[in-house]
């Protein structure tokens, strides 16, 4: 069996942003990379599986990106992904969703796996595409936004996590790709054996070029802060001083203070 | 100028979140046709044309089948934009058409803004305005970002059908879990989100909630992590609640948080962060770190 999982390296979401000198995303300064929290919960879960199934399924990670989300496969792979395959693209950021996926798909197409992860979406771009976009080019049977995996004889049974808390139970027949939303499971802190053992494991680097022949459908034109709705008051300083401002407000403008 | 608009239904209910894709055709000025996979006794009040598909036959969720009998109301209508939610049901079909389609796909679109679309990034931080390159686009629209609106009227009937192959088999659904805590009728909510750090830290929370008489509410990564039972969760996928007092410990305000919380009377959010998305709604900003603002306030609150 041979599993991929997809991840992407973004920055730390408490980060102030700011646009690059093209205006169309943000500049990388002073960020801080890591990898996106929903394709934890991915790496976590395809590591999962190939332990259920006695370690015998063969599982890659790949990413896209400039040669810093090398540090973000590592992890991946001290988490318990067998080889990574990192493709190396400088302009990721200005490709758009359908274009990733056709990348991913070019690269899926000659390997034969039968079950694909990824996450529900990466907290900077958000398009929430890629999976199932991917799945599509494929013709993989899909379902996103799981918070339940399990996995048997070729099918996978997994629950979608719908509005206001209900749940959707759906079968996938293999091959098959699953987008995972927060809380599927408890991703692993990778253990310092595991992280030395990680460093021993293949990456494999393919440039973009061989993998990527979709034209981009759409162009950002600009990337800025929203303008401030916000009319509220913003407390800064000494907590002492915050804490009695805000009693202060409290009274005044609410009633449930006595 | 032509939307084809891709209602939505849950369970044997149209989902009132449809009107906001008539709102939405209307501020972009388009001629309108919906797609829907539902019931004939449970139309929506919309007087143009609806190509319906009985639920019955095609399920609620067979994606496979979904995406095709889009596919067909596309042939037939030719629209310049495919719009769907950006919910569970949108964000999973959308991709699937614009795919076959080879178009452009717009997530979560904010607004009309000129010369294309405002959408989210970094975790509603910050904004972009896009430009589609294709003559035919795929939309999905952020929850409320467009207001309700009841066109009015009967629909003209279109029956239509496709047939499937998908490797996807719908099992039925799971209903919510029960509520542990009823927040709907708290008058006031103290939660936590992940800028306490830890679970250990949860009790500080609990002790202001205390103080001021509040229920505890949580957002969905301190739920995930299991600091706090699921029952606390505010939000899309917890419960939505409109105290008269809010406070928002370490939360920094993912768009499903928000959703959940918007309406209360008096919002009050404590993050390191001043930027945080939470401080768009807030009505007071205290910019601290949580674990050394809340106990302050717990203290002098008990004088």
């Amino acid at each position: 069996m041979k599993i991929l999982v997809c991840i992407k390296q973004v920055p730390d979401m408490e980060s102030r942003f700011r646009p690059d000198s093209a205006g169309v995303w943000y500049a990388e300064t002073d960020l801080a990379f890591r990898i996106n929290e929903y394709d934890e919960f991915a790496v976590e879960q395809a590591v999962r599986l190939k332990e259920q199934l006695g370690g015998e399924p063969e599982l890659t990670v790949l990413s896209i990106g400039p040669d810093r989300v090398a540090e973000a496969m590592k992890k991946a792979l001290a988490m318990g992904c067998d080889r990574g395959v990192h493709v190396q693209d400088t302009s990721a950021h200005l490709r758009d969703p359908f274009q990733i996926a056709s990348i991913i798909a070019a690269y899926a197409k000659g390997e034969q796996f039968d079950l694909i992860f990824t996450g529900l979406q990466s907290v900077d771009r958000g398009s929430a595409q890629v999976g199932v976009a991917t799945a599509e080019i494929l013709n993989f049977a899909c379902a996103s936004t799981i918070v339940k995996f399990e996995y048997a004889d070729g099918v996978a049974t997994v629950k979608r996590e719908l509005e206001g808390g209900m749940k959707g139970i759906v079968q996938l027949k293999t091959p098959a790709l699953v987008t995972c939303q927060l809380g599927l499971n408890v991703p692993r802190y990778p253990t310092l054996p595991n992280i030395m053992k990680a460093k021993k494991k293949e990456i494999v680097v393919v440039p973009v070029a061989d993998l990527l022949h979709q034209e981009p459908l759409v162009q950002t034109s600009s990337f800025y802060a929203p303008a401030k709705k916000g009319t509220g008051i913003v407390l800064e300083g000494d907590v002492a001083d915050q804490a009695e401002k805000l009693i202060a407000i409290l009274k005044e403008k609410t009633a449930v203070l006595r | 100028m032509k939307a084809l608009l891709i209602g939505e239904y849950r369970d044997g209910k149209l989902l009132d979140s449809t009107y906001e894709l008539f709102g939405f055709a209307a501020k972009l000025g388009a001629e309108t046709a919906m797609l829907l996979v539902g019931r004939e006794s449970e139309l929506p009040s919309y007087g143009g044309t609806l190509y319906l598909a009985d639920v019955g036959k095609v399920g609620e969720y067979n994606p496979d089948l979904h995406k095709k009998l889009v596919l067909a109301a596309v042939e037939r209508e030719k629209p310049d934009y495919i719009v769907f939610q950006h919910s569970s049901y949108g964000w999973d079909l959308a991709p699937r058409v614009a795919a076959s389609l080879k178009v452009a796909q717009l997530s979560e679109v904010i607004s009309i803004a000129e010369g294309g679309f405002e959408l989210p990034a970094c975790s509603q931080k910050m904004r972009r305005t896009v430009k589609p390159a294709s003559p035919v686009v795929v939309l999905t629209l952020q929850g409320g970002a467009f207001p309700g609106l009841k066109p009015g009227g009967t629909p003209q009937l279109q029956q239509i059908d496709a047939e499937t192959t998908g490797g996807v088999t719908f099992m039925g659904y799971e209903a919510a879990e029960a509520k542990g805590v009823d927040l709907a009728k708290a008058e006031v909510i103290v939660s936590a989100g992940r800028g306490i750090g830890k679970m250990e830290n949860i009790p500080v929370i609990a002790a202001l909630a205390k103080a001021l008489h509040a229920e505890m509410g949580a957002s969905r990564p301190v739920v995930d992590s299991g600091w706090i039972e699921h029952g606390h969760q505010v939000g899309t996928t917890g419960q939505t609640v409109s105290p008269k007092l809010y406070i928002a410990c370490g939360i920094s305000g993912a768009i499903q948080h928000l959703a959940g919380m918007k309406k209360s009377g008096f919002i009050v959010a404590i993050n390191k962060d001043k930027d945080a998305p939470i401080g768009e709604v807030a009505d007071v900003l205290v910019v601290a770190d949580v674990m050394q603002f809340v106990p302050t306030l717990t203290a002098k609150l008990a004088k």
